[in-house]
């Protein structure tokens, strides 16, 4: 294995072009690792992670963040396999996921983990859950099954073309064995590719209840049955060709759509695993060690490092700083907290360096509240029914008694008992719902697979009915409507050479808001740069104090509004005001814009204070504003427009919208928001982007029209096909044109859906 | 009438080992990545191969 290594270092030698490959990829170099983050999950301990076996082998899984091109590629296994224990490694473009295989100590995770972030590329350990095999599993079942109803459709077609045309010069005992052969090729057929549908009509049946698969397995097994039968005695018809080409229709139908929700489920994962939060735990000798954050129990002691974000919930112990609880209450002003003071769990310590007492489990803490009221409002989902599961329900009942009094009808006028099974059979067959189960998956496969190409992740089928139906939209403001980071709002009272002096100064801290104020840096050098935590930062440059920080670090006094201020002094000058506020997404103003278009209501709900909620109300010019409002109220305020019968669309990104989110009759989330909120959320905005929200609200109206066309083309078909199936004058070949037609238009419908523009 | 008792299992047999050759495509991982295989090609080496099992 070392041979390999050393034969891979040797040939990136030969080719110094690859660095070129790399320059050119849309991303460029990514400088962007995990540690910007969560500044400790660098140091997290990743054993746990790693799977050994006996022979010192370990391997991980990693999701990696920042590869875009075959450049990236490369230069991530290059890198790697360079190192000398590492005997393999292995990345895979399409779902972003890395292996990586070593011999030696297991603790050379953190060394892999440094060598990507030095490559430019985030890394962070991929739990690969069971859910996720399972589904892949699942997709790959229905795939086989495709591919065998497909060979089995092409050829007993073939069989049956010949049958068809041959017509009266065929002898009785060619069409015999021809049948024959059909029946060898599609009886097993229909028994291995049929059971995704067996199993879940079976499934639905014992809870007496139906779904579109007990149709279709019905008409499946008596086709087949049917056919058998007729085989046997050797007569003319037989219907086995109808029965394969409805299972492969149909499962391409299936496959796809398992297809896609496993990317938009694979793609929500991949968000989450990203955003691993760890913990310091303080050990009893005084030694610290970082942690998974799940791993922390009550009663642990913990060391909050400046710009970390809580685990769980806890109490100070030591040290006073500025607490940012935005993500949880939506409030932006930041707040001071000192010893004895309980701080939530998903806050973020902006300040100084705290020592900390667990009082809750990761599981536990303020998010558990939250995760029941979440779960609550997703229990309640079930309430909405999806469109296919309507049109079943009407269409069994009506199906199966035509069929039983096609039977009753033609006994009492007939007497022959043959006659009037078979003719009730071609009822059964000729109404099977081709065209019925393929109207509804083959428009919203077309339409997630259009938004999903737009970042906008689709958590479900059912999700984009519903999104059709909405009438009035419900923003969260923190972070959504705004972009939840601050700006300098009086930047045009400040001069330029100031302006220089603040970037330069801000751009060695990490504070949020020293990182917002970093963009103004130029090149200037300061000397003996001090940072005093929750306070401020100092340096001098050209011989002079500079100071940037609180007001009481500066001794100045600042106005309390509602904008958070900090001052800028140099010695010998009066000090400057800034006021930092936080801005809106440079997209809002246009989003409301078509929304109002589109003919939709929309209202802001804002945990933050009425002064700041007015404000950023009042730059949008919305009039139907709340402020102070609690997670809880939020859901009641939602429960209040359901019965309304509004259909609201709640969009929001905290901790505290999750509730709501899950509530709503549809939900929308960002890319960058709490794990909980995403995980509760219909819909999830992958880039961060506002604007795709009319797009995805016109996205799901046109696939709604395109739904309804579908069924109302279904229904016109079966009009047309029923009474010739009554009347006995249904032969395999008006049953295999009838089935394929009907299956081809719904899926040419689908297909005309209008594309996006990006 | 001969030479189509010939030509059917001959026929079936050529469709069979085709769906066989699908299979054994979609086992050995051919459709895991197809981003990733795409770019792969233009390197001048695309070790290492993925094992059975790749991520």
């Amino acid at each position: 294995m070392g041979k390999r290594a050393l034969n891979l270092s040797d040939d990136t030698a030969a080719s110094p072009t690859r660095a070129e490959d790399v320059m050119g990829c849309p991303s460029g170099l990514q400088k962007q690792a995990v540690s910007l983050e969560d500044p400790y999950a660098e140091q997290l301990d990743l054993t746990p992670y790693v799977s050994s076996d006996s022979n010192n082998a370990h391997q991980i899984d990693l999701i990696v963040k920042g590869a875009h091109c075959g450049g990236c590629l490369s230069k991530i296994e290059k890198g790697l396999t360079d190192l000398e224990p590492v005997s393999q490694a292995r990345m895979n473009l399409s779902t972003l996921r890395l292996r990586v295989s070593w011999r030696g100590e297991k603790e050379f995770v953190n060394t892999i983990i440094e060598r990507l972030s030095n490559l430019g590329f985030g890394g962070a350990p991929y739990d690969v859950s069971d859910s996720s095999t399972q589904k892949q599993s699942e997709t790959r079942t229905l795939l086989l099954a495709m591919a065998v109803a497909g060979f089995a459709a092409m050829n007993v077609m073939l069989l049956s073309i010949a049958v068809w045309s041959g017509g009266e010069e065929m002898s009785v005992q060619t069409h015999t064995l021809f049948h024959w052969i059909s029946a060898a090729i599609a009886l097993p057929t229909v028994i291995y590719s049929g059971r995704v549908f067996f199993k879940s009509a079976w499934s639905a049946l014992k809870e007496q209840q139906t779904n579109m698969d007990v149709p279709i397995s019905l008409a499946l097994i008596l086709a087949s049955g049917l056919s058998l039968y007729e085989t046997i005695k050797g007569n003319p018809d037989t219907y086995f060709d109808a029965a394969v080409m409805l299972l492969f229709l149909l499962l391409i139908g299936r496959y796809l759509d398992a297809r896609l929700r496993f990317q938009t489920g694979e793609a929500a994962r991949r968000l989450a695993a990203l955003q691993v939060t760890s913990a310091t735990r303080i050990l009893s000798d005084g030694s610290i060690k970082t942690v998974p954050a799940r791993d922390v129990m009550p009663g642990d002691r913990l060391l909050i490092p400046a710009g970390q974000k809580l685990a769980v919930d806890c109490i100070i112990e030591t040290g006073i700083s500025d607490i940012d609880m935005q993500i949880a209450t939506g409030e932006t002003k930041l707040r001071s907290y000192g010893p004895g003071d309980a701080l939530f769990s998903g806050t973020t310590n902006l300040g100084a360096p705290l020592t900390v007492k667990a009082i809750a489990k990761y599981s536990d803490s303020f998010l558990s509240e939250i995760t029941e009221l979440v779960e609550m409002g997703q229990q309640k989902k079930g309430r909405f029914v999806r469109i296919a599961d309507k049109a079943a329900k009407a269409y069994v009942p009506v199906v199966h008694s035509v069929a039983a009094l096609t039977f009753i009808g033609w006994y009492m006028f007939s007497g022959d008992l043959r006659q009037s099974t078979l003719n009730a059979i071609a009822v059964l067959i000729i109404t099977c719902p081709c065209a019925l189960g393929l109207a509804v998956p083959a428009v919203q496969i077309v339409a997630a697979g259009r938004l999903f190409k737009q970042g906008i992740l689709l958590k479900s089928g059912d999700a984009l009915e519903r999104l059709a139906k909405v009438r009035h939209v419900i923003f969260d403001k923190t972070g959504t409507l705004t972009q939840g980071r601050f700006s300098l709002e009086n930047e045009k009272e400040i001069t330029a050479e100031n302006l220089a002096l603040i970037g330069s100064l801000a751009k060695f801290s990490s504070h949020p808001l020293s990182r917002s104020l970093s963009i103004y840096a130029k090149d200037l050098s300061l000397e003996k740069v001090q940072e005093f935590a929750g306070q401020g930062i100092c340096a001098s440059f050209e011989g002079k104090t500079i100071k940037l920080g609180s007001a009481s670090f500066l001794d100045m006094s600042l106005p309390q509004a509602s904008n958070t201020h900090i001052g800028f002094s140099i010695e010998g000058q009066s000090p400057l005001s800034l006021q930092m506020q936080d801005t809106l997404r440079p997209d809002t103003i246009d989003t409301l814009k078509s929304l109002q278009s589109q003919g939709l209501s929309y209202e802001m709900l804002s945990g933050d204070s009425e002064a700041v909620a007015k404000d950023i109300a009042d730059q949008l010019g919305i009039d139907n504003y709340k402020a102070e409002v609690s997670p809880r109220q939020k859901m009641s305020r939602i429960q209040l427009r359901m019965k309304e019968g509004e259909f609201p669309l709640m969009v929001g990104d905290g901790i505290n919208d999750a509730p709501a989110l899950a509530e709503a009759y549809c939900s929308m989330s960002l890319a960058g928001a709490a794990d909980i909120s995403r995980a509760s959320a219909d819909i999830i905005l992958q880039e961060d982007k506002l604007s795709s929200l009319p797009l995805a609200i016109n996205t799901a109206q046109q696939a709604h029209k395109r739904i309804v066309e579908n069924l109302t083309l279904a229904v016109c078909y079966n009009f047309i096909a029923i009474p010739l199936a009554v009347a006995g004058l249904v032969n395999p070949l008006i049953a295999a044109i009838a089935m394929s037609g009907s299956s081809l238009l719904v899926t040419l419908n689908a297909l005309r859906m209008a594309k996006l523009e990006a | 009438m001969t030479a189509v008792l010939w030509l059917i299992p001959i026929a079936l047999l050529l469709g069979f080992v085709g769906l066989l050759g699908f299979f054994w495509s979609l086992k050995s991982g051919q459709f895991d990545d197809p981003a990733g295989d795409a770019t792969r090609i233009l390197n001048s080496d695309d070790r290492p191969l993925p094992d059975d099992k790749a991520p």
